[in-house]
């Protein structure tokens, strides 16, 4: 590994911080640094993490209320009067309710408005489906000028918020509420767009994004017990997806697994998929949920309803090799 | 005061050129909308020639006022007065809706120095507005921000969620102005979804409410006057207007809004205008 990930990866120590935590603290370095951010929200401010910045810069953040639709073209008219707002809401609300909003008050426009979506995925846990966003990358990664990104952990999120910050695009970052390990390290490298290698492996490669790649990096290392070598890239720009990656990566290993948690429909698996095809075919498993809403229950109980686990990677990646010719 | 700014005479000329350019653009385009453009014309007349700080040379000077269009398929009005304000040549306006042209069906900001957002799906403007409006309040511009809406778009949650944020937030740098002529596409307002009273919507929403006849120039531009000296609330203006105004067989008529003249129609549409509806003889080409 030369990523320089967290030395106690897999320890069972390791620290667990929920993601968001991550944007609260980047959001706060990024307005230090640049006197133009600008913050927003409906009426989500602690959950979203966005409340650390609101005390900092009270002038500066502005409460919209219970209406995401606004939302997202206040913030459009705020960023074509020169300012980077960040919106933060729950994923399945911004971009979810407002979408048409986005699509052509901040993409067509093209203006660097940063869509914070927090309470990703199913590990949303208790509050159920209706608060569980597994179809945001989809709808993100549809529109025209919209750069997509799904940090894996909160130092990932921290440096993703600071990146967002500077890349004059409309952006989309998408959050998980519940506490997932810290796998990277301040010196963990971050570019956007640029998908990293954090497992070494040449039988098959496993692709994932958010906080797929631990459950990921565990599946690799006991697969390797097995002598089965597998590559791990943390995949956290979903567009501009890396095709240089994903194309090395299909001709080194010759399979591919996808993992993330969101329908298999238009997600990750969808956007390796669209360059797999096209460029370089090879034997491909996406795993995410299948076509069906979430339900209420403990983060981890959901996961394992769901087929989101090491265990289900583990199996994926063994009928993937099986289909290499 | 606009650095061309004409008296209230040479303003009713300039709107009834601008309103036969509308014809001729739509007739050359095939499709579009004829009732608002028309209908707005004064308004759009009186805001390009006097009430807007802009520099049509420089688009994107810094202090210029800022227009915002949410309806925007009334986009013809605003194309042919920023030609005949000198933003592109007037020639360009027999481009809209064509391929690869800059006036595109709907307006996109991307394409035409000039625009300051891109609108068409009604109901988010407002809202742009105001996020302009408190971006220009944090840098303590002195540039003011002008949002024109339909009536129609009204019937939209999100104007009202914008509605709401202004008034909390005071902003007296933005002005709104309603194109009240009781049309929308599947019929008259009140019976797609009755609005009245709008004036005491807005006052409940803690906005300073102005009604005018949106032909009349002088009350167009004593109500924009007007709000730039209210204090501590944002302004609309209701503005009281015919749609197809200047062009008889079109006036009033709901079925004009979303359809553009046919040859023959808009001869006569051009007639009429030229006639100014038949009280002058001598029509000029």
């Amino acid at each position: 590994m030369n990523a320089n990930l967290n030395p106690k990866l897999f320890d069972l120590d390791i620290e667990l911080v929920p993601s968001r935590n991550g944007f609260g603290e980047g959001l706060v370095l990024a307005a230090e640094e640049n006197d133009q951010v600008v913050g927003l929200c409906a009426d989500l401010t602690e959950s979203t993490r966005i409340q650390a910045f609101a005390e900092k810069f009270p002038e500066r953040f502005f409460e919209i209320g219970v209406a995401e639709q606004n939302l997202a073209t206040v913030a459009a008219g705020m960023a074509l009067g020169g300012k980077i707002p960040f919106i933060s809401s729950y994923a399945t609300f911004s971009p979810g309710r407002n979408w048409e909003q986005i699509r052509t008050t901040i993409c067509y426009n093209d203006v660097p408005v940063k869509i914070i979506g927090s309470h990703a995925g199913l590990s949303v846990g208790p509050d159920g489906a209706t608060h569980q966003a597994l179809e945001d990358i989809a709808i993100m990664r549809a529109l025209p000028n919209m750069v997509v990104i799904c940090p894996a952990d909160s130092i990932e999120a921290k440096k993703a918020t600071i990146a967002i910050a500077k890349n004059g695009k409309p952006s989309y970052m998408r959050l998980s509420r519940e506490k997932v390990p810290t796998i990277t390290t301040e010196e963990t490298p971050f570019e956007i767009g640029k998908a990293e290698i954090f497992y070494e492996g040449d039988d098959v490669t496993i692709i994932a994004t958010g906080q797929m790649v631990y459950r990921s990096l565990q599946a690799a290392e006991e697969l390797k017990q097995h002598k089965i070598s597998v590559r791990v890239i943390n995949c956290h720009t979903i567009k501009p997806i890396d095709k240089q990656a994903i194309l090395k990566a299909a001709e080194e290993t010759g399979a591919i697994v996808t993992v993330e948690e969101h329908q298999i429909t238009g997600g990750l698996g969808g956007a390796v998929a669209e360059v797999l095809s096209e460029n370089f075919p090879v034997p491909l498993k996406i795993i995410g949920v299948k076509d069906h809403f979430g339900e209420s229950g403990e983060p981890n109980e959901l996961l394992e309803k769901f087929g989101l686990t090491k265990e289900a990677i583990i199996k994926a990646v063994t009928q993937v090799i099986r289909m290499k010719v | 005061m606009s650095q061309t700014a004409l008296n209230i005479h040479k303003l009713e000329e300039k709107a009834v050129l601008i309103r036969e350019d509308i014809i001729k653009m739509l007739v050359e385009a095939g499709s579009g909308h004829s009732a608002g453009p028309l209908g707005m014309a004064d308004v759009f007349t009186a805001l390009y020639f006097h009430v807007l700080n802009h520099d049509p040379k420089n688009p994107d000077w810094s202090e210029r006022d800022r227009l915002i269009l949410s309806n925007g398929h009334i986009c013809p009005v605003r194309y042919a007065a920023m030609a005949h304000a000198g933003y592109f040549p007037i020639s360009e306006l027999k481009t809209l809706r064509k391929l690869g042209s800059r006036l595109q069906g709907h307006p996109h900001r991307t394409s035409l120095p000039g625009l300051e957002t891109t609108s068409g799906p009604l109901g988010s403007g407002l809202s742009q507005a105001t996020g302009l409006a408190l971006a220009g309040r944090l840098d303590q511009a002195k540039w003011r921000v002008i949002c024109l809406m339909s009536d129609g778009e009204q019937d939209a949650g999100n104007t009202w969620e914008a509605a709401m944020l202004a008034g909390k937030e005071k902003l007296h740098n933005l002005t709104a102005l309603i194109d009240r002529n009781n049309i929308q596409i599947d019929g008259f307002t009140e019976n797609i979804m009755p609005l009245e009273s709008l004036r005491a919507k807005y006052e409940a929403f803690n906005w300073h409410v102005i009604e005018i006849d949106g032909h009349n120039m002088q009350e167009i531009i004593d109500a924009f006057n007007q709000a730039k000296a209210i204090y501590e609330t944002p302004t609309v203006i209701i503005a009281h207007t015919i749609p197809g105004k200047g062009v008889d067989f079109m006036e009033n008529k709901w079925e004009w809004h979303g359809k553009p003249p046919n040859k023959d129609e808009a001869k006569l549409a051009l007639h009429e205008l030229r006639t100014l509806q038949g009280k002058i003889k001598s029509e000029h080409q």
